[in-house]
């Protein structure tokens, strides 16, 4: 029998921008093996909304993962105002969904970066992060902050988008269309990042069906999927856009499912900020009395696939249950199928091609130090500590 | 010249240390290395193993899963070694605070040498954080 030997990523390795463990297990260069661990960035964010009002969850969701700072309070707005029954003004929406695609383009590009850094091809990841500062500087513009953005509210947006700003906008948009041209050359068409990725980390739409994967992971496996056009939300069914995906299901079509969004994005923005100029300027807010008693489910499709929140509101002015659940979570179990058979080299891209997110992810694991070793809670405990939750919140109401 | 400032007078080396954060604070330290603000001019890079470290950055609240494994971190460190607490977090818990599973601020579990405030901290302030301490 060959000997398994156990490769261990993390989990402070310097691969990898958030503390996570990944342990492969290898005959050889062959990955036979993959276990994952989290726990490292546990906050406890679903516990810590309950304690904080409607206004303030939004700065604490907004902080559940600093990528996509915008898909979280997007989902939960949506969550919220389904709650009320409040319906937003046009020019909000359009905000809104400014804010969400100039948020879609800066993520793609820095995942074209990282997955240019995990190739070790850096020159990709300098010129991805470079042409992503224009982005940050326009958010720092509309926002005043270059991440984490503060913009959302129940029943509207914090800030305007002034007309006099428009023209700076359409010139990044135009910058950043340029680039994107550029990256799109030096990735599909350079015979390395051919030989790298095609191929590799291949997830059959079978696969994305059995593991419920969502967003890019699962439009580059052919499943034609994607919340803004299921169930709109925001401005988006008042524009025109397409879904793009692709067939292969491999690193190289995850790559250019991205790469391609990135143009319905800024053609999304486009078109937006046509529709913001015809709205009266400062007409961002309707006026929320209380948030009645009830639940609600809002989900917003993120960079990385549909987020979902749940939020029961008993009446008081904060959440009394908040549930959350990022697309990643559902994302990460795919490296089961992507990176079992493939050499250590190719695992790791194909980890990275989800453009997995561990902030988000986030799960208390309850490990105890025995002789054998660190033990997880198994699935029938889970199963009996969510029962208990459930009964507990039953008790409450 | 003392010894702390013979070590400290060369190129300077940086590991980064994530705890419990939101990404936003590591995505800005990386984000330093890239062409718009490149410390590398500066002879800093960030390095694989704390090992070969002259600067630890810690960003984001510490849960109690990372507790020992910062300290841990900490002590296989050379000394002299400068730890800069990076963000809200870093520097206080941040929003995080409240947390069930917030084991305290960075400087609760080891020494911190200087703190970089913001909820992220720009660039521009994690690069004159660490020059100002160096010229301290
Ligand atoms: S300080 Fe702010 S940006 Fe930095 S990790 Fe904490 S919440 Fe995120």
């Amino acid at each position: 029998m060959v000997k398994k030997t156990l490769i261990p990523i993390g989990p402070y390795h310097p691969l990898q921008e958030e503390p996570e463990l990944f342990k492969l297990y290898c005959e050889g260069e062959i990955v036979k093996d993959i276990k994952w661990e989290t726990g490292y960035n546990h906050r406890g964010i679903e516990k810590l909304s309950e304690k904080k009002t409607y206004d303030q969850s939004f700065f604490l969701v907004e902080r559940i993962c600093g990528i996509c700072s915008t898909s979280h309070p997007f989902a939960f707005a949506n969550a919220v105002e389904e709650i009320g029954n409040i319906e937003i003004t046009n020019r909000a929406k359009y905000i809104r969904s400014i804010i969400g695609e100039l948020e879609r383009v800066h993520s793609h590009l820095l995942w074209v970066g990282l997955a240019g850094h995990f190739l070790g091809y850096n020159t990709v990841f300098m010129w991805a992060w470079k042409y992503r500062e224009p982005v940050l500087d326009l958010f720092e513009m509309i926002s005043g902050n270059r991440n984490s953005y503060a913009m959302f509210k129940v029943g509207g947006v914090r800030r305007d988008i002034e007309n006099n700003k428009i023209p700076q906008i359409l010139k990044v948009l135009d910058l950043v269309k340029k680039k994107t041209d550029m990256l799109v050359g030096a990735v599909m068409d350079d015979p390395v990042i051919h030989a790298r990725t095609k191929g590799v980390g291949i997830l059959t739409k079978q696969d994305i069906i059995d593991y419920a994967a969502v967003g890019p992971t699962a439009r580059a496996s052919g499943v034609d999927i994607d919340v803004r056009r299921d169930d709109p939300y925001a401005a988006y069914p008042l524009v025109n856009w397409k879904v793009i995906t692709a067939e292969k299901g491999d690193v190289f079509a995850k790559a250019e499912v991205r790469l391609l969004e990135m143009y319905e994005s800024i053609s999304i923005i486009e078109q937006c900020i046509e529709g913001l100029k015809k709205e009266k300027e400062g007409d961002i807010n309707v006026k929320v009395k209380e948030i009645p008693e009830g639940w609600g489910t809002g989900h917003a499709e993120a960079p990385r696939g549909e987020v979902f929140h749940y939020v029961l509101s008993d009446g008081s002015n904060s959440p009394a249950r908040h549930k959350i659940r990022a697309p990643s979570y559902t994302n990460i179990a795919t490296f089961k199928k992507s990176c079992i058979g493939q050499t250590i080299s190719d695992a790791t891209i194909s980890l990275a091609a989800v453009d997995p997110c561990y902030c988000c992810t986030e799960r208390m694991a309850v490990a105890y130090d025995s002789k054998t070793g660190d033990r997880i809670l198994n699935g029938n405990e889970l199963i009996a500590l969510s029962a208990k939750k459930t009964q507990n919140i039953k008790n409450q109401f | 010249m003392g010894f702390k400032e013979f070590c400290f007078k060369k190129s300077l080396w940086l590991f980064h240390f994530a705890g419990a954060s939101c990404n936003n604070c590591d995505i800005e330290i990386l984000d330093c290395l890239t062409p718009r603000y490149d410390v590398e001019r500066f002879g800093m890079v960030l390095v694989g193993s704390v090992r070969h470290a002259d600067v630890l950055l810690v960003n984001g609240s510490i849960n109690q899963r990372d507790k020992s494994r910062l300290l841990e971190i900490y002590e296989q460190a050379p000394k002299p070694l400068v730890v800069v607490a990076i963000g809200a977090c870093g520097c206080t818990g941040g929003i995080f605070a409240e947390g069930d599973t917030f084991a305290g601020p960075v400087d609760k579990i080891i020494p911190v040498d200087a703190y970089i405030p913001g909820c992220p901290p720009k660039p521009e302030a994690i690069l004159a954080g660490i020059v100002k301490l160096l010229n301290k």
